[in-house]
C-alpha cells in the first residue's frame, strides 16, 4: 500500500516534466533545470576535497602496505602492518578503550542532551537563553585548555578530592588520572560534559520543529510529561538523534587531544586510544606504514559504525 | 541520492582509488650515503667571500640569549659569515627537521635529537654528514668523554649505534642524578648518603618521620625512566648498560639479567613502603618539582635541568650521583649529550658549518654558558665564577667526576625506537603495582629482543621503482 502511495505521485508528476525537457532544448533554459556549467560549480570544491581528503587517503591506503620510516624508500610488506596491529596487544587494547569512550562520548551525552532538550523546551521560565548558553558553553570551548584544566580538577589534591572529602565521600577519593580502572572512566567523564551541549542544542533545535499540535493533542488524550516526552518528543527527534549519534561516536573513536594532554596514554597503556597510536608510531617512532594502517583500520571502523547507527536510528518508509 | 546512482558512485570511486592505487609508487626517496667531507688543511673560516649559515636549534630561555651572544662574536671574529638564526621547539624539530632536511632549503647546521627514530633516520636518509675528518682536525674526539660521542656516532648506512662516524658534536651534557634538601637532611640527622644501603636508611628514617623520602610524580610517564636508571645503575655494570642501549653485541645481551630483576624488586618495595610520593602515578613532573623546590621530599632524583628552578647559588639543596653500592666504589650516573650541531649533508659550505661547530663548542662558549645552568664536559675545563657550597658547584663536581671516568651512562629509552614507549609504561605498572618486577623485565625484554630480531634479518633497501 505504501509502494503505490508514493510511486503514483512519482508517475504523474514525471509524465510532464519529460514533455517540458524536450521543450526547453528548443527553447530558453528554465530556471533551475540542470547546466553544464553546474560541474564546473561542483568541480571546485570537488578538487580541494580531492586534494585535501581523497589523495592523501588513498596515500595512507597505499602507505599501510609498505614498511617506512618517512623519508628512505619504503619496503612492501603486503597485510604485515595489519597483521602485527592485531597481535599487538597494546594496539587491540587501545581499540577496547574507544568501546568505553563511545559510552561517555556518545550514549551519556545523548541522553543528558535530551533530558536537557525536554526540560528547557517544557519550561517557561526567565532567562532561558542564559541556562541555554551556560549548558552550551563546554562544547566551544577549546579541548586542550579544558583539558588541561580538568587534569587539575582530578589531581590527587584537586577539588574534586577535595569537594568528596568535605561531604564526607573521603573514600571515593583517589588519584584519578593514576588510577588504572579509573583513568579511563575519569577522560570519559570529561568527554561527556564536553560534548552534551552539542547534542542538547541540537535536540532544542529538533524539538521547536516538532508541531504544538502534537503536544496539545497529547495533552488532551491525557499524557504526562513522561508519555508526551516518548509519544511525541522523542519519535520526532529521530533525523536529529541520528546525526547527534553518529558525530558523538566518530568523535569518541578519534579521541587524541583529551588523552594527549591528560595522561598520555597512561598509567602503563590503560588510556591508549588508536588515535594517539596513530600518532606515536608516525611520529614517535617513525613507523609511518604502521601508523597508516591503525588510521585505514579506524577510518573502517567509523564508516561501519556510522553506517550501522544510520541503519538503526533512520527513520525507514519516509 | 537514489540506491543505484549510490552503488554505481561507489563503484566508480572504487575503481577510481584502485587507479590511483595502482599508479603510486613506493613512498619515500631513495637515500643518499653522505660523503665525508676531506679534512681541512687550516681549520677556521677560509672562505674569503660572504656565506650565509642557516641554524635550526630548539634552545630556549638564558640558553637561547647566550646563543645569541656566541653567534655575535663568530660574526665578529669572521664578517663574512652571517648565521641565520630559526628557534624552533623541541617538538616542532621533531616533527619537522627530517622533512626539512630532506627537502630544497634545507638548513646547514641543526640541532639533531639522538636515537634510532631522529638521528638514525636522518644517518640512513644519508641527510647528515660524517664529522670524522672535522673531528679530529678540531679535536673534538678528544674534547669530551668517549660515550658523549658515541651516543652521536652511527655506522653510515644507519643501522648501528654507538660506533662508527660521527655525525653530531655537542661538549654538553645533562646529568642525572640526586637532588637532596641539606635542611630536611639535617632535621632528620642524617648525612648525605656515602653508599646506596645509606640512601635506603635514609628513605626509612625519612618516611617514619612523616616526610615523603622521594619526590617522583610519574603522570608525564618519562621521569620513570631516571628513577628506574638511578637504581639499575647500582647493579647493572657500566658496560652492560652502554652495549645494550647502543644495541652493540645485541645477541648477547638481554634485559632478563638477575641485577635488573633486583632493581625491579627494590623499586616496586619503594612504593609498598611508600618511600615516593603517595599516588605517584597522577602526579604531574611539573608539580613535583614546585612541590621538592617548596621543601617536600628528602630527594628528587631527575636532572641539572631543574637547578633554575631551585636556584643555581642555593645552598639549601645538594645535588650528588646516586651513591655506589659499596663506599668508595665508582660513581656511575644516567645522562647524556645535549642536543648535538650536525651540519646537513646538502650544505654548500661544511668547512664554515664546522667552524661554527667548534666555535659553540670551545672552553669560551663552556664558560659563557656555565651561568645558565648548562653543564659542559669539556676535558680539563675548570669553570670560573660559580660559588662555592651552592647546588650549581655540587652539580659542576659532581660531573666533572663522572667525566673524568667517562661514567656517564646514556638515556635507556634510546635502547630501541619503542624503547621509550615500553620502558615508561611498564614501569608505571611496576610502580602502580599491576606488574610483578618479572612481568616489568619480561616486557622490556619482548620490545628489545624484537627490534634487534628485526635489525639482524633486515636486508638492504631496494631503492625507489618510481
Amino acid at each position: 500500500m505504501e509502494n503505490i502511495a508514493v510511486q503514483l505521485p512519482v508517475t504523474e508528476i514525471s509524465a510532464p516534466k519529460r514533455a517540458g525537457k524536450r521543450a526547453w532544448r528548443r527553447a530558453e533554459r528554465l530556471p533551475g533545470e540542470p547546466r553544464r556549467i553546474a560541474y564546473v560549480y561542483l568541480a571546485i570544491p570537488f578538487l580541494i576535497y580531492a586534494a585535501f581528503t581523497i589523495v592523501p587517503l588513498v596515500q595512507s591506503f597505499d602507505i599501510s602496505f609498505y614498511n617506512w620510516d618517512g623519508i628512505t624508500p619504503g619496503t612492501w610488506v603486503g597485510l604485515a602492518n595489519y597483521k602485527s596491529f592485531f597481535a599487538d596487544p597494546v594496539i587491540r587494547g587501545s581499540y577496547l578503550h574507544t568501546l568505553v569512550l563511545i559510552v561517555f562520548y556518545s550514549f551519556i551525552p545523548t541522553a543528558i542532551g535530551l533530558l536537557l532538550a525536554a526540560l528547557l523546551s517544557r519550561m517557561r521560565i526567565h532567562g532561558l537563553t542564559v541556562f541555554r548558553t551556560l549548558l552550551f558553553l563546554p562544547a566551544i570551548l577549546t579541548d586542550v585548555v579544558l583539558a588541561v584544566t580538568w587534569t587539575w580538577i582530578y589531581d590527587p589534591h584537586g577539588p574534586l578530592n577535595t569537594f568528596l572529602g568535605s561531604i564526607g565521600l573521603g573514600f571515593l577519593r583517589r588519584p584519578w588520572l593514576g588510577d588504572f580502572h579509573f583513568a579511563l572512566p575519569a577522560v570519559g567523564v570529561f568527554g561527556a560534559w564536553e560534548e552534551y551541549g552539542f547534542c542538547m542544542i541540537v535536540f532544542i533545535a529538533g524539538v521547536m520543529k516538532i508541531p504544538t499540535s502534537l503536544y496539545e493533542a497529547a495533552r488532551v488524550d491525557g499524557a504526562n510529561a513522561w508519555h508526551e516526552f516518548f509519544a511525541v518528543t522523542l519519535p520526532g527527534l529521530r533525523y536529529e538523534l541520528t546525526v547527534v549519534v553518529v558525530l558523538t561516536m566518530i568523535d569518541a573513536l578519534s579521541t587524541f587531544d583529551e588523552v594527549y594532554v591528560m595522561t598520555g596514554g597512561g598509567p602503563g597503556t590503560a588510556t591508549t586510544v588508536p588515535a594517539f597510536e596513530v600518532y606515536n608510531q608516525a611520529f614517535l617512532q617513525g613507523q609511518v606504514g604502521s601508523a597508516a594502517a591503525i588510521g585505514i583500520t579506524l577510518m573502517l571502523v567509523v564508516f561501519a559504525v556510522s553506517y550501522g547507527i544510520t541503519k538503526i536510528l533512520e527513520p525507514r518508509g519516509e | 541520492m537514489d540506491r543505484v546512482t549510490r552503488r554505481r558512485f561507489l563503484a566508480l570511486g572504487g575503481a577510481g582509488a584502485a587507479a590511483l592505487a595502482t599508479a603510486s609508487c613506493t613512498p619515500g626517496s631513495p637515500a643518499r650515503v653522505a660523503k665525508a667531507p676531506p679534512k681541512p688543511a687550516r681549520t677556521g673560516v677560509t672562505v674569503k667571500g660572504p656565506v650565509k649559515l642557516v641554524l635550526w636549534d630548539q634552545e630556549s630561555g638564558k640558553v637561547s640569549q647566550i646563543w645569541n651572544d656566541l653567534i655575535k662574536g663568530f660574526e665578529h671574529k669572521y664578517p663574512n659569515v652571517t648565521i641565520d638564526r630559526v628557534e624552533r621547539t623541541f617538538s616542532d624539530l621533531k616533527a619537522l627537521l627530517k622533512l626539512a632536511l630532506a627537502g630544497p632549503h634545507a638548513p646547514d647546521v641543526v640541532e639533531a635529537n639522538q636515537g634510532w627514530p631522529d638521528m638514525g633516520e636522518m644517518v640512513k636518509a644519508g641527510l647528515l654528514l660524517p664529522l670524522d675528518n672535522f673531528a679530529s682536525a678540531y679535536g673534538w674526539d678528544r674534547r669530551v668523554p668517549h660515550t658523549i660521542n658515541a651516543a652521536n656516532s652511527w655506522t653510515a648506512d644507519g643501522q648501528r649505534f654507538g660506533t662508527g662516524s660521527l655525525f653530531g658534536f655537542t661538549n654538553e651534557a645533562e646529568l642525572v642524578g640526586v637532588f637532596y634538601n641539606k635542611r630536611m637532611l639535617r632535621k632528620l640527622g642524617l648525612t648525605v648518603p656515602a653508599t646506596f644501603s645509606d640512601f635506603d636508611n635514609s628513605l626509612a628514617v625519612a618516611k617514619q618521620a612523616g616526610e615523603i623520602p622521594i619526590q617522583f610524580g610519574d603522570l608525564d610517564a618519562w621521569p620513570g625512566i631516571h628513577e628506574w636508571a638511578a637504581v639499575q645503575e647500582r647493579f647493572a655494570p657500566k658496560t652492560y648498560m652502554t652495549d645494550f642501549i647502543f644495541g652493540l653485541d645485541y645477541n648477547r645481551l638481554t634485559f632478563t639479567t638477575p641485577q635488573n630483576l633486583r632493581a625491579a624488586t627494590i623499586l616496586q618495595d619503594w612504593t609498598r613502603k611508600g618511600y615516593f610520593t603517595p599516588d605517584l602515578l597522577a602526579v604531574g613532573y611539573g608539580d613535583s618539582v614546585s612541590h621538592f623546590a617548596k621543601g617536600q621530599g628528602l630527594y628528587m632524583i631527575t636532572g641539572n635541568w631543574i637547578v633554575a628552578n631551585l636556584g643555581a647559588d642555593n645552598p639549601d639543596f645538594g645535588f650528588m650521583a646516586m651513591p655506589p653500592t659499596s663506599p668508595g666504589g665508582p660513581l656511575v650516573s644516567t645522562g647524556g649529550p645535549g642536543f648535538p650541531l650536525s651540519i646537513a649533508s646538502s650544505s654548500p659550505h661544511p668547512d664554515v658549518a664546522a667552524a661554527f661547530i667548534d666555535w659553540m663548542t670551545n672552553d669560551h662558549a663552556a664558560q659563557m654558558l656555565v651561568r645558565s645552568g648548562e653543564i659542559a664536559l669539556n676535558k680539563g675545563f675548570t669553570p670560573t665564577g660559580v660559588k662555592p657550597g651552592t647546588l650549581l658547584s655540587d652539580l659542576l663536581a659532581t660531573a666533572a667526576r663522572l667525566r673524568d671516568t667517562d661514567a656517564i651512562v646514556p638515556y635507556e629509552d634510546w635502547s630501541t625506537p619503542s624503547f621509550y614507549n615500553t620502558l615508561t609504561q611498564s614501569f608505571q605498572e611496576l610502580v602502580g603495582g599491576k606488574a610483578t618486577p618479572q612481568q616489568f623485565v619480561s616486557k622490556c625484554e619482548a620490545d628489545y629482543s624484537a627490534f634487534q630480531k628485526s635489525r639482524a634479518t633486515s636486508s638492504p633497501r631496494p631503492t625507489s621503482t618510481g
